[in-house]
């Protein structure tokens, strides 16, 4: 994986020394709250229900076991001994102290980490496939065009002060783990004719208030030419995006005003000013970076056939592994998702615990997964038992990947200053009453937000759910029929929401009814949905 | 209805009740301000010490105050998901 | 408003600056608001010596397009950002080309002068003449 040089080195150091200067003037009232919370968001840091969260960045998902060990340290030295991995691969601290927080960074830029631009109206971290350089339907890891994109976007001069946040996926593979069609910009690396690997470009995705699937701008973009034309899209949106309604700010909104057809000409049009402007790195800069994410040295007699004979194991293996480029590997997900525990919160001693298992199994790799889990990419078949069992002890083994429990939420009104109800209590009462039946029901991808900024994806749920205020009480709104996918479609509401135990029960009619209409038992609760629509669950939950 | 003083440490983030004369981390410490509660606000703004200041509406009760919303419940007593970690002035399942 | 930061060593041009509605070819000062098109000013680079670009709040962040188009199409004159801008901004401005800043509270210049001196090198090329590191790299390594 990358590892800084003195260059990147040097930046992310002075990025400490000049927050630690910010909050020292802050702490001295030489500069207003008005002026300081700008500061502090850019470098991740809000103020919330209980007291500061600071959002780390987890370029495109990756870290290794180093880093996953300062992950750990952190959540013991600076908050209350746990962390939580974000839908949009990062890690969140609940219980951060201000006055702490230029030694929390100092600490985590000695392990070639940081908090910039994690939040504030900039380009936020760069996500991508949590399976690069493991999963055999990739033509190239995508993570190199992601680091060239986080280098060029961090402290952009022109674009920290965008019209609204600005998000970027990229991905390698036409199965679509990176939801790019949900993002303001979505990259797939794809091949020419001459198989010289560029881009597809989409932008105008995502979810939120008014959510959109993003538009192709251009089918094949050179990737000598990668960087000026993402200056163009950015200085196009920069100078055009509405600024007169925080609600109509993203770049979906100026995407749908002008017409994707419209918004590719104005891009076009920029981009034939910019890019002589020598804008590009040369080849041998995408080069430098590529060779950072070499995979581990792969064993080719590794052994495929193993020892299932433990049926809790052979489980685990079906439901939580996938098959890797190299036919002994597997790829394995660890989930953060135990029913009746929080949905992506892990202790410092379960990261301690995953750091090592990375070390001795994986080639030293870990991914955070936008579902809120962790993936261990590249782990010898024939180690995944001594594996699993360690995960067993840890409270890590739950066997639920892309499953009813597999939930996605986001922190809800329990801690997070947006939000208008509580996410994680409904995650953790769905998850505990599916549990039992989720092997017979497959894959349903259910995703739940405590507010209509979506962070809990319930757009993209097969089954979402979104929690609304409705005068003065906790209120929840059942979506269903959405995917992040390839597939990518947005849920739809079913009708008038629920209280909490509503909301419980009216999922539970849902999926009684599912089993009923599915065509076989292969079935996915989504392909059903989309086979014979909303009525049949409307008349389940209201009727 | 009863209202209340409330905010975050510039410092540490803390959640804070105005307790008369000075904050406390604990809603039960917390008195009425009613209507001196902008005249405090005013005092207090020029600070910047303490963020997010703001009035909130409680009910008083006789195991002491309520606040009206699930926010300011889940303000004084801490996540409703780790009781662990719950501030004593409300049982958690109060919010 | 406090005074006027300047990073140039020229005598400051103090003819007022008109609104863009009110320019007329000759003029040597003009005032952008955040929303004008900056490429309207092309035509009159030559004759123009500052121009002064509003923001009228922290959110605004259009001036910086305006600023770095201004300085791609050649113009060598004063841009001076003015409005609610704060010491912090002072690298992503000077970046992205003004060379004059005219804030509401006032800049501190010692605080001024660490915050322009804070970031070693660059990633991305922009309106100065810093070399982005993939060209500091390259460099090393020819």
């Amino acid at each position: 994986m990358y590892r800084y040089d003195e260059y990147d080195q040097a930046i992310v150091d002075a990025r400490v020394a000049e927050f630690r200067d910010q909050v020292e003037r802050r702490l001295k009232n030489e500069i207003s709250e008005e002026a300081f919370k700008p500061l502090r968001l850019m470098n991740g840091l809000y103020l919330q229900l209980h007291a500061y969260m600071l959002r780390v960045a987890i370029p495109y998902g990756t870290v290794d076991s180093r880093q996953m060990r300062m992950l750990a340290h952190i959540a013991r030295r600076y908050d209350r001994g746990y962390g939580h991995f974000t839908t949009r691969q990062n890690i969140q601290y609940n219980w951060m102290k201000l006055e702490e927080m230029p030694d929390l960074l100092a600490d985590l830029a000695s392990v070639e980490m940081h908090a910039f631009q994690t939040s504030g109206n900039c380009i936020r971290n760069i996500s991508s496939d949590q399976f690069a350089a493991a999963a055999a339907d990739e033509i190239a890891d995508p993570r190199p065009y992601a680091e060239l994109l986080r280098q060029w976007s961090t402290l952009h001069p022109e674009f920290s002060f965008l019209p609204r946040k600005f998000k970027i996926a990229v991905t390698g593979s036409t199965i679509d783990r990176a939801a790019i069609k949900l993002h303001d910009i979505g990259l797939e690396l794809v091949q020419n004719d001459a198989g010289e690997i560029g881009l597809k470009v989409l932008v105008g995705g995502g979810m939120g208030r008014t959510p959109m699937l993003g538009h192709v701008i251009r089918k094949y973009l050179p990737v000598a030419d990668y960087l000026s034309y993402m200056e163009a899209i950015l200085r196009v949106y920069n100078r055009h995006g509405r600024r007169d309604n925080i609600y109509k700010a993203r770049i979906k909104i100026l995407v749908n005003d002008l017409g994707a057809a419209e918004f590719a000409r104005q891009v076009e049009e920029e981009w034939a000013l910019v890019k002589p402007l020598g804008l590009d790195p040369p080849p041998s800069e995408l080069a430098r970076i590529a060779a950072h994410f070499a995979p581990p040295v792969l064993d080719a007699n590794a052994p495929v056939e193993i020892d299932q004979s433990n049926p809790d194991f052979a489980n685990w293996v079906t439901v939580n592994t996938h098959p890797h480029k190299a036919p002994g590997y597997a790829i394995v997900t660890i989930s953060l998702k135990a029913p009746g525990e929080i949905p992506g919160d892990a202790s410092a001693d379960q990261m301690d615990i995953i750091a090592d298992l990375a070390q001795r199994y994986a080639g030293d790799e870990i991914r955070v997964t936008h579902a809120q889990n962790l993936v261990l990419p590249h782990v010898r078949r024939a180690d995944l038992f001594d594996l699993w069992q360690v995960l067993v002890s840890a409270g890590l083994a739950t066997a639920n990947l892309d499953r009813a429990s597999d939930i996605i939420s986001c922190p809800g009104l329990d801690y997070c200053t947006l939000a208008n109800a509580r996410s994680i209590p409904i995650a953790q009462k769905l998850a505990v009453k599916l549990a039992p039946q989720e092997a017979d029901l497959g894959e349903l991808k259910i995703k739940v937000s405590g507010c209509i900024n979506g962070c809990g994806h319930h757009h993209a749920g097969h089954i979402g759910i979104l929690g609304v205020d409705r005068k003065g009480e906790e209120n929840y709104q059942l979506l269903l029929g959405g995917s992040g996918a390839e597939d990518a479609t947005l849920a739809k509401i079913l009708g008038p929401g629920f209280d909490e135990n509503g909301i419980v029960a009216a999922v539970e009619k849902v999926i009684d009814r599912y089993k009923t209409l599915r065509a076989d038992p292969a079935e996915r609760f989504l392909d059903t949905y989309r086979r014979v629509g909303a009525e049949p669950f409307k008349e389940a939950v209201y009727g | 209805m009863p209202r209340l003083l409330t905010g975050n440490r510039l410092e540490t983030g803390d959640v804070l009740w105005w307790a008369g004369s000075d904050w406390s981390l604990h809603l039960r410490d917390a008195v009425a301000v009613d209507d001196e509660g902008e005249a405090l606000i005013a005092r207090q703004l020029p600070q910047e010490r303490i963020n997010d200041l703001v009035l909130i509406d409680v009910d008083a009760t006789p195991d002491g105050w309520r606040p009206r919303s699930t926010r300011e419940r889940v303000r004084a007593v801490g996540p409703s998901v780790r009781p662990d970690f719950a501030l004593p002035s409300l049982p958690v399942d109060a919010i | 408003m406090a005074e006027v930061y300047r990073l140039r060593s020229d005598p400051e041009h103090t003819a007022p600056a008109l609104p863009l509605a009110e320019y007329q070819s000759g003029g040597t000062a003009v005032r952008l608001e955040a929303g004008d098109d900056a490429r309207l000013l092309v035509p009159h680079l030559g004759t123009l010596r500052r121009i002064d670009i509003a923001f009228p709040k922290f959110r605004e962040g259009r001036g910086y397009s305006s600023a770095r188009i201004l300085r791609e199409a050649g113009f060598t004159g004063e841009i001076r950002a003015v409005g609610v801008l704060y010491v912090d901004q002072l690298m992503f401005l000077t970046r992205a080309g003004f060379d004059a800043v005219l804030p509401e509270t006032p800049i501190d210049p010692a605080v001024a002068e660490r915050t322009l001196a804070r970031f070693p090198n660059v990633y991305m090329k922009a309106a100065d003449s810093l070399q982005p590191i993939w060209a500091l790299r390259e460099q090393s390594n020819a």
